[in-house]
């Protein structure tokens, strides 16, 4: 087993491992859209139904990159561990890209089923709190100069912002909604035909191996970044041992 | 598709498909800006400790 805690192994085994990821998403795609495309309509939903096979992994893989945040976050908190906080750090705008696809594709199939791009219903108001979290993340990343106190900021919001995850999952059980309930993952099973569950899975198994992908991409370049500040220091340094001598010969 | 509903779906796949490439943009642009500042950084670093070498000689 590879020690992932040292930064230089890490970047090696991305460089072995990225392109095969990359390959295993474009195949999952190209399987996943060409199934999507010739999958039969939905009986009442005609050819819009075609919006669930970007709309719901786009919305599990929101919930499941905060899901990746948070234990990124006690990593950073808890055990410490050197590359937690650039997995958190990487893996906020990947979030932030999925849920924003998750909210346009809904309003998009929200408008010809329900009438309506928005309603402020429990659903589709703690999508867009999570939304806002993401955005909020990356804004306080930003914000602040120090990066181990800018990390430490993040990941406490980023677990006091968990509280929204069973917000998500449950708003269509405990409040009226117009937003339908859950018809994948319930108890006595999925209630989505065969024809139309299996581009969906690979479509979900798409988005995922996407996010994969991107976010050991994310974490390689906040290994460089912090490469270059290590350089960059070491040469400021060398510079001010140098710059008496200079300053001598001058004179 | 003959759907009435078949410019929603363009909409939303094109909007999916904007989002992916600005996500894999960005990665693969930062990458790319990243190799080459640390690529100025380390000559920067050569050439400081080349200069500190040739000062003791």
């Amino acid at each position: 087993m590879p020690n992932l805690a040292n930064p230089t192994v890490f970047v090696d085994l991305t460089r072995k491992t990225l392109p095969w990821l990359a390959a295993a998403t474009l195949a999952l795609f190209a399987v996943g859209l060409t199934l999507s495309f010739t999958a039969p309509p939905d009986y009442q939903q005609g050819e819009s139904a075609k919006i669930m096979y970007l709309h719901v992994p786009a919305a599990w893989m929101s919930t499941f990159v905060y899901g990746v945040m948070a234990v990124a976050a006690l990593g950073t908190l808890v055990w410490r561990h050197p590359l937690a906080d650039a997995a958190l750090k990487g893996a906020a705008p990947l979030g932030a890209g999925f849920t924003f696809i998750c909210l346009a594709t809904g309003s998009l199939w929200g408008k010809p089923m329900w009438g309506t791009y928005w309603v402020w219903d429990a659903r589709l108001t703690s999508v867009l709190v999570l939304f806002l979290l993401y955005l909020g993340l990356i804004a306080l990343w930003r914000a602040i100069e120090d990066s181990g106190r800018a990390a430490r900021a993040a990941a406490i919001l980023t677990l006091v912002g968990c509280v929204n995850l069973p917000i998500i999952k449950f708003s269509v059980e405990w409040w009226n909604t117009l937003h339908q309930p859950a018809s994948v993952f319930r108890l006595g099973g999925p209630t989505i035909a065969p024809s139309l569950l299996w581009p969906l899975i690979v479509m979900a198994l798409a988005f995922t191996f996407l996010f994969l992908t991107l976010h050991l991409m994310s974490i390689r370049n906040e290994v460089l970044r912090r490469r270059i500040a290590r350089v960059t220091m070491l040469a400021a340094a060398e510079g001010d041992r140098l710059a008496p001598a200079f300053a001598a010969k001058g004179a | 598709m003959s759907d009435p509903h078949t410019g929603f779906v363009i909409a939303a796949y094109a909007v999916a498909a904007a989002v992916i490439a600005a996500m894999i943009g960005a990665v693969v642009f930062d990458y790319r800006r990243l190799s080459v500042h640390l690529d100025e950084a380390t000559r920067a670093l050569e050439a400081a400790r080349g200069g500190r070498s040739k000062d003791r000689h």
